[in-house]
């Protein structure tokens, strides 16, 4: 616990991203905040995949299921049952928990590339269903009455809370992440990633610890799905099950780097920026997918491990600051 | 909803013969799978490829959709090759996510350069065979018809290639165990190079005969990918002629299902389908491999 | 030593498809002893520890670890009792460092130590194996002879009360042979009972207590290392691998 507390690379991880959390609001500019909104969002969901895929090596093309599903329990919640924002959060989040380790106790048994086809089938299973459930409003989805954003000083101050509220969220994504990778958990995360028959034999209880990670990955991704929906008045299945995100984060991943702390975040804010920077620029625009593919392809091909991976190949000195 | 056998019966035969182009597209990604452990993330986007390479060669030569359909498969095996020597072959060894998303950069940059050639309105090649009767009102569409007779001649070359010459012998040597097959003197980087080749021509055949089926756009290719992984855990990763069979089920699903319930619950339907087949026998229904 | 017994197989089978690998064997193992698993290629040495250690499930059969059935148990369970193992071939968790491979092995150990714990452990072990200094490498970048090392101490790491080592001397030259000798006598010194398997006989016959003798899944010969060399069994067993059975023989005549 000390070597976790001590950490300077933890306490310059909080310091910058509350800077980057108050900097919109101290300037009071809300199209920096909605810059800011989407790279703080991809920022935790790149580090609650990271949990599953970066450490224990289990690759989730379904990690925006989780967001999906916890942004339409809360925002069902709200606006049938009239509930507040936090506890509907709150069941964003504890939704999205319960139904991975559901989830998790069946498909986690698969391994490799099984593991991977199965998280697209259950994407694809639940966009379907979403649309055809009614209770969720079917294919239209569903909508926040306008009234709602009162309780919260209207519709502009319930945006400036919902930034907040991300913030927090990815700041506890962040410490959460660093305990985890400090922790024996990880370690034995970790263990099961590098050899999964080998963790048995060693006397990790394998099942339990994937699942736990598994369910662990989708908690902070089920409170910022409600968040993301609460800000955008209306949830539809296309929107909240969008397999190209979450294979978007995965790239996210891969440009940082996986199995660090730093690498989802650089990766994330990275990426988002060269998105929005291509698709500005008018003569980039048509191209900006063509060439994020050929980033990726590079990457992949050349720097495996990440940018933070290979910084840390690099320069050993910086690495007690880019864990 | 009160099932009429008339209409019943169409539907089926209607989903049976997509089935045959449905199997034909599995049979690229499940050759690939098979030979080098590779789920290729490309494949939608080459179906789509497909689908505009022959509305291209329709529109702008004024070719026949058939001869279309050939050209454009066999320009689907050089493109093939060159992308396994580009994105595949530097990371075969490394662990599946690194092929998964060096397939997946490929089909970001095919998908991307075709948004902004072709824009993502909806296109069709203008082709018509009539219908044709098998009686008691069970019509189909000649082109469906004759798509899944080409589709199925392919299947049959695909089967005589792999089966009865060296070089297909050779795959399936590869397939089986790449280790043993080095040793027996096979080249595998050839073998491999020629099997993502192989793979790609079925994906952009299956996109030119389904473009003479149904509208597309840049960005149908995506749910053919996925049909795709779902015949091909019916079949049997790994399995190309299980891929048939796996289509045709699929195909049957897909007829069966309307005259039940909503079209909207096919999807449920199929992906529930395919996450249980994967848990209970990942080795498919068919068996995978040999 | 004393004649507590630690380990008792009971008449264990494993099958694979029609392909019989262990069949009907039963062995005892005593507190504090070095017992070798000998016997030719494919004869089931590999597949009994898979057995033992909870890989695999036998076909049919019992066995108990310390008075407890422990046939049913996943794995990782057994590991918790105090059974560790190392792979005939190496399984070092790559991407990690050498300490943190050892670490994990102390951690998910016999004793569930904290990580802080567990690494002083880790590095105690290093030292006795040998591999402190390269303790910060990652464990792919290690050779052979050192990973071989790496997979004991993550083994050892565990304070088990039975260790099963599975060919750790294979691969290594004549001085690697002797050093990895002594390791595992100052082992038995801590009162590690140990199940080896190897080729070697020289080594093994040295270094042994007793000697169980497989050949094709079955117990063929059981006894101290003198009588094992001169059972006229034994050398038709390694009739296929002459190189074995002279080397049976010369200890034979010693
Ligand atoms: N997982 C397995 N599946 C099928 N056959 C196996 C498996 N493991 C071992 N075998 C077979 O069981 C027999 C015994 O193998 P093994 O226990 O490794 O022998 P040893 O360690 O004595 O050399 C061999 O014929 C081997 O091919
Ligand atoms: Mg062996």
């Amino acid at each position: 616990m000390r070597r976790i507390i001590l950490s300077p690379f933890l306490w310059i991880g909080i310091i910058i991203l509350a800077a980057i959390a108050t900097w919109p609001m101290a300037t009071n500019n809300p199209t920096l905040r909605e810059e800011l909104f989407l790279i703080l969002m991809f920022i935790t969901m790149a580090l609650s995949l990271n949990i599953i895929l970066g450490y224990t090596g289990y690759v989730n093309f379904g990690h925006i299921v989780f967001f999906g599903l916890g942004g339409y329990l809360g925002i069902y919640v709200m606006s049938t049952l009239h509930w507040g924002l936090f506890p509907a959060m709150i069941v964003g989040g504890i939704g999205a928990s319960v139904f991975a380790f559901l989830l998790g106790a069946a498909i986690l048994r698969l391994r490799g590339a099984y593991f991977a086809l199965a998280t697209i089938g259950i994407n694809e299973t639940m966009l379907a269903l979403a649309g055809n459930f009614q209770p969720f409003g079917g294919a239209t989805g569903l909508t926040l009455n306008f009234r709602i954003y009162k309780l919260y000083g209207g519709a502009g101050k319930a945006l400036w809370l919902a930034f907040a509220l991300l913030a927090a969220v990815t700041i506890i994504a962040f410490i959460a992440s660093f305990i985890i990778e400090k922790s024996k958990f990880g370690l034995g995360l970790m263990v099961i990633r590098e050899d999964e028959d080998a963790a048995m034999v060693m006397g990790i209880p394998t099942p339990l610890f994937k699942n736990l990670a598994y369910t662990a990955s989708a908690f902070l991704p089920g409170i910022i799905g409600v968040l993301y929906f609460f800000k955008n008045g209306n949830i539809e299945p296309g929107e909240a099950f969008n397999l190209e995100m979450s294979i978007e984060v995965l790239v996210m991943i891969m440009l940082g780097g996986f199995g660090t702390v730093s690498g989802p975040i650089i990766g994330a804010a990275l990426y988002e920026e060269i998105r929005s920077s291509l698709i500005v620029n008018p003569l980039l625009q048509s191209m900006h997918l063509v060439i994020a593919g050929l980033l990726l392809l590079a990457i992949i091909l050349f720097v495996p491990i990440g940018v933070v991976g290979w910084i840390r190949q690099r320069v050993p000195a910086v690495r007690r600051y880019l864990e | 909803m009160t099932i009429n056998a008339n209409v019943l019966i169409a539907s089926l035969l209607d989903g049976l013969l997509i089935g045959f182009v449905y199997g034909l597209a599995a049979m690229g990604l499940t050759l690939i799978w098979g030979v080098m452990d590779v789920i290729n993330l490309s494949h939608g986007a080459l179906i789509v490829l497909g689908m505009f390479g022959a509305l291209l060669a329709v529109q702008s030569w004024g070719l026949h959709p058939y001869i279309a359909f050939i050209i454009v498969s066999i320009a689907g095996l050089f493109l093939g090759v060159i992308i396994y020597y580009i994105a595949i072959r530097r990371v075969l060894e490394a662990p599946e996510l690194t092929t998964l998303l060096s397939t997946f950069a490929v089909s970001m940059i095919i998908i991307g350069g075709g948004t902004a050639a072709f824009t993502t309105s909806p296109r069709n090649i203008n082709f018509n065979l009539g219908t044709i009767s098998f009686g008691g009102g069970a019509n189909v569409l000649g082109t469906k018809l004759a798509a899944a007779l080409l589709a199925a001649m392919v299947t049959f070359l695909l089967y005589m290639f792999l089966y009865k010459t060296r070089i297909g012998k050779s795959i399936r040597a590869v397939s089986n165990n790449r280790a043993a097959a080095e040793l027996m003197g096979i080249p595998s980087m050839q073998i491999l190079a020629l099997s993502f080749g192989i793979g790609t021509l079925l994906a952009m055949g299956s996109g030119a005969l389904i473009a003479t089926l149904f509208p597309f756009n840049i960005l149908s290719g995506s749910v053919y990918e996925l049909k795709s992984f779902v015949i091909g855990v019916l079949g049997g990763l790994g399995n190309p002629i299980g891929s048939l069979l796996g289509g045709l089920i699929l195909g049957f699903i897909e007829g069966l299902i309307p005259n039940f319930m909503d079209t909207s619950w096919t999807p449920v339907i199929e992906f529930a389908l395919f996450v249980i087949i994967l848990l209970v026998k990942p080795q498919g229904l068919f068996g995978s491999k040999d | 030593m004393n004649n507590e017994s630690i380990l008792q197989v009971d008449n264990v089978t494993k099958n694979f498809g029609g392909l019989t690998a262990v069949n009907h064997v039963s062995l005892e193992l005593h507190q504090g002893e070095i017992l070798g698993l000998i016997g030719p290629n494919g004869a089931g040495k590999t597949t009994l520890f898979n057995v033992i250690s909870g890989v695999f499930l036998p076909s049919s059969g019992h066995y108990r670890f310390m008075g407890k059935d422990i046939t049913n148990l996943p794995a990782y369970k057994i590991a918790r009792l105090g059974i560790a193992r190392t792979h005939q071939v190496v399984r070092p968790l790559n991407d990690l460092t050498v300490l943190e491979n050892v670490t994990a092995g102390a951690c998910f150990g016999r004793e569930n130590q904290s990580l802080g714990q567990a690494e002083q452990t880790a590095r105690a072990v290093l030292d006795q194996v040998g591999l402190i200094q390269k303790k910060d490498i990652l464990a792919a970048k290690l050779n052979l002879p050192e990973k071989k090392r790496l997979e004991l101490a993550r083994a050892l790491a565990a304070k088990p009360y039975l260790l099963l080592l599975d060919e750790v001397l294979a691969g290594l030259n004549p001085t690697e042979v002797a050093n990895m000798l002594e390791v595992i006598e100052n082992i038995q010194k801590d009162n590690i009972t140990i199940l080896m398997i190897e080729h070697l006989m020289h080594a093994i016959m040295r270094i042994s207590d007793r000697i169980v003798v497989l050949d094709y899944g079955q117990k063929i010969a059981e006894g101290t290392p003198k009588d094992v060399v001169n059972d006229p069994k034994v050398i038709e067993a390694y009739l296929g691998d002459p190189r074995v059975a002279q080397a049976l023989a010369a200890e034979g005549k010693e």
